[in-house]
């Protein structure tokens, strides 16, 4: 397929939408798809058909507001829909051209003013199992300009200077990574794409594939022709049924155009991708430990160096690189790495895409340029806390994070000042918890957490994760002492410092930072045998004050 | 070399969808989470048989293919329940109680999670975040996603399997 075959394409699909007076997009992310999304669409198509209005009615990835599920936007005048049931769908085709429903109408510009969609542009707007949409929508071009015009280290300065860093928590600036893999020697290289979204409380890379699934592909394929890779992996989450089935399309629909496969575009390029499950394990999170996945093991981690970089998949060089990283990749390419530096702060460019979830009004996806305050997210772009309770402390990072509490939030979000106040930006959930929720129960659920999921291989982690939760559940229980929580504090000191890989290193990053900012819910359980938050079940009756 | 695949464990159809997944990648040694995945899909869980089956197949020491099925918990050596209620645990149905729920569920089928009632009608299991999180506390009911779950809805669907 050449550029002039794909503006083609993208010229008849722009021609066949025009041949419509509307457009309605039905989400079917998962969150929709819950509350039988599929079922509204097909009610729309009915009405429509039935009223004889000249509108199509189209099925989209996520919108971003899932609370507010099953969504609806009509274009061109930008009508959302909110909590549409199927019984709507005659009000809404009705309205096609007349007022709009207004007890369905969501009003929430300040949710989405803030915003600024790079990865999610096309979340919405195209349906996902369509690649002729994606391309409708600048889809590829990127991939053909790289393969056309530019030469791999032509692609990897643009990266460079996009200041682009690693979506998946890290922060590692990914033109170097490229750059790195470029130069190591090896006749075969490999592409990863780290879909193993394991935080809970994270579904950042599950919309983005769901959504825009095409996106992803064209991002490695990019980056595999920087590199010198011919082969790719996809490593998705089992758990993630849908977007593993739109991924699978979205492989088998590239490969038909030529998009993948051998000779790309007429040119030398030969590049192919393979979906591998993922089988319920976080520490799978982490680059080594996935590759050994990949390979058919088990996922545990290996001391680095070696990098993956220099010795990955197979004893080859492999770049991985996160769902969101690969994302962004060829909105960089069409528009200059300059544009997207333009975006953010200053060490932490362009966007990031954020889960937010708890205790908040606004749940679901949001795209923020780095830099805006925590508590513009919180209180503009997700609405407030609801139900008149008061905001306690949001947590970043899942396991590997820490809890904020309100005298931070007007903290700009980088990776740089996230790290600084003991927390980290993660993949990018964002919990927010209000006064129902105990800090030291939390710190326990993190705990828990990783204590499950430690693979077991160095002790400090298996050991320390498992002392330290029984140490937690003592505090919660109401029999802790001081002493317990001066051999806590200790415990942290040692996992954090001795583990090997990043889930035993960052495991005590939630009770660290709880420790640090809500250090009187611990003395009042060890102290005085009280919960405030009223999570804890006490064993030791409280001590009523004389 | 030709290599010669082990006798099927049975006549059972579905150990041919299970070759087919060895086959398509060339009985390499990688494929054995795949293969395993192939088998928990086709047959509900994995026994000693089906893993036998497939570790000689691939050539993967028993003990390494033993290793990798108990490592992940996705794979499932028990028989699983006619019906299945997952109950997820991530972050933020915890926020949103969803401990609650599945001391309620235990209580009600008197098991414990990971478990499948005696008459081997119900399992209750939980689940690290099915990144539904929006619509927090999650439960997946044979598979099928209910959000903003109350105690009372999830009752209703136990109580719907148990006297179906």
């Amino acid at each position: 397929m050449t550029i002039e075959e794909l503006e083609q394409v993208a010229e008849s699909v722009r021609r066949e939408n025009a041949k419509f007076e509307h457009e309605i997009n039905v989400c079917m992310g998962t969150g929709c798809l819950s509350q039988h999304s599929d079922q509204l669409k097909d009610a729309l198509a009915a009405e429509v058909a039935k009223q004889g209005k000249n509108a199509m009615v189209r099925r989209t990835g996520c919108m971003g507001l899932c609370a507010a599920g099953p969504l609806v936007l009509v274009d061109p005048r930008e009508i959302l829909y909110q909590h549409v049931k199927t019984e709507n769908a005659a009000a809404v085709a009705a309205s096609l051209g007349a007022e709009p429903v207004a007890k369905l109408q969501c009003n929430l510009r300040d949710h989405f003013d803030q915003q600024v969609h790079i990865v999610l542009e096309n979340s919405g707007h195209i349906d996902p199992e369509k690649i002729d949409d994606y391309i409708a929508r600048e889809g590829y071009k990127a991939l053909l300009t790289v393969l056309t015009e530019m030469t791999p280290s032509g692609v990897i300065h643009r990266i460079t200077e996009s200041g682009l860093r690693g979506r998946g928590g890290g922060g590692y600036p990914t033109g170097l990574k490229w750059s790195t893999v470029a130069k190591a020697k090896g006749d075969v290289k490999y592409v990863i794409c780290n879909g193993d979204e394991g935080d809970p409380g994270a579904f950042m890379d599950r919309s983005v594939l769901e959504s825009d699934p095409q996106r992803v592909v064209e991002g490695m394929a990019i980056a595999a022709y920087a590199v010198g890779a011919s082969k790719g992996f996809v490593y998705v989450r089992a758990e993630y049924p849908l977007a593993v089935s739109r991924l699978t399309a979205a492989i088998r629909d590239a490969r038909r155009r030529g998009l993948l496969g051998n000779d790309i575009c007429g040119t030398p390029f030969n590049f192919d991708v393979e979906i591998r499950l993922g089988a319920g394990a976080f520490v799978c999170g982490e680059e080594t430990a996935l590759i050994a996945s990949i390979e058919g093991k088990r996922g545990t981690p290996k001391p680095r160096p070696p990098y993956p970089a220099v010795s990955g998949l197979w004893g080859k060089p492999t770049l991985i690189n996160n769902v969101e990283t690969f994302a962004n990749i060829a909105p960089i390419i069409r528009n200059g790495g300059r544009w997207f530096a333009s975006i953010g702060s200053e060490r932490s460019k362009g966007t990031k895409v954020f889960a937010l979830t708890g205790k908040i009004t606004n749940t679901g996806l949001v795209e923020v340029p780095m830099g805006i305050k925590l508590r513009e997210i919180i209180e503009v772009i997700g609405g407030g806390v609801p139900g008149g309770h008061k905001f306690k402390a949001v947590q970043t990072g899942g396991p590997s994070g820490g809890c904020i509490p309100e005298e931070l939030l007007d903290l700009g979000v980088s990776y740089d000042a996230l790290l600084k106040i003991g927390s980290i930006m993660g993949s990018g959930g964002m919990i927010v918890m209000d006064d129902t929720s105990c800090m030291v129960n939390v710190a326990r659920f993190f705990v828990e957490f990783c204590k499950t999921e430690s693979c077991g291989k160095c002790i400090p982690c298996r050991a320390g994760t498992a002392q330290m939760y029984t140490l937690l559940t003592r505090i919660c229980d109401g029999t802790g002492t001081m002493h317990d929580l001066e051999l806590l504090e200790d415990l942290c000191v040692t996992v954090k410092e001795a583990s090997l890989c990043g889930l035993g290193q960052t495991a005590p990053n939630p009770v660290l930072s709880t420790l640090k900012y809500f250090r009187n819910e611990y003395m009042e359980h060890i102290v005085h045998k009280r919960c405030r938050a009223g999570v804890c079940n006490m064993q030791v009756p409280a001590e009523v004050p004389a | 070399m030709s290599l010669t695949t082990p006798q099927f464990p049975s006549d059972d159809k579905r150990w041919k969808i299970v070759n087919g997944t060895m086959r398509k990648n060339g009985f390499a040694r990688h494929a054995l989470i795949e293969t395993l995945h192939t088998v928990q899909s086709s047959f509900g869980y994995l026994d000693d048989d089906s893993i036998r089956f497939v570790a000689r197949s691939l050539r993967v020491p028993l003990s390494q293919a033993y290793g990798v099925v108990t490592f992940y918990h996705y794979f499932s050596l028990k028989p699983p329940g006619k019906h299945t209620c997952t109950i997820c645990t991530g972050t933020a149905c915890y926020i949103k109680g969803s401990d609650k729920l599945l001391a309620a569920a235990e209580q009600q089928l008197h098991i414990a999670q990971g478990e499948t009632t005696p008459d081997g009608e119900i399992s209750l299991m939980t689940a690290r975040c099915v990144g539904a999180c929006g619509r927090a506390p999650v439960m997946l009911a044979d598979g099928e996603l209910h959000g903003l779950v109350s105690s009372d809805e999830m009752m209703a669907q136990l109580e719907r399997w148990a006297f179906v």
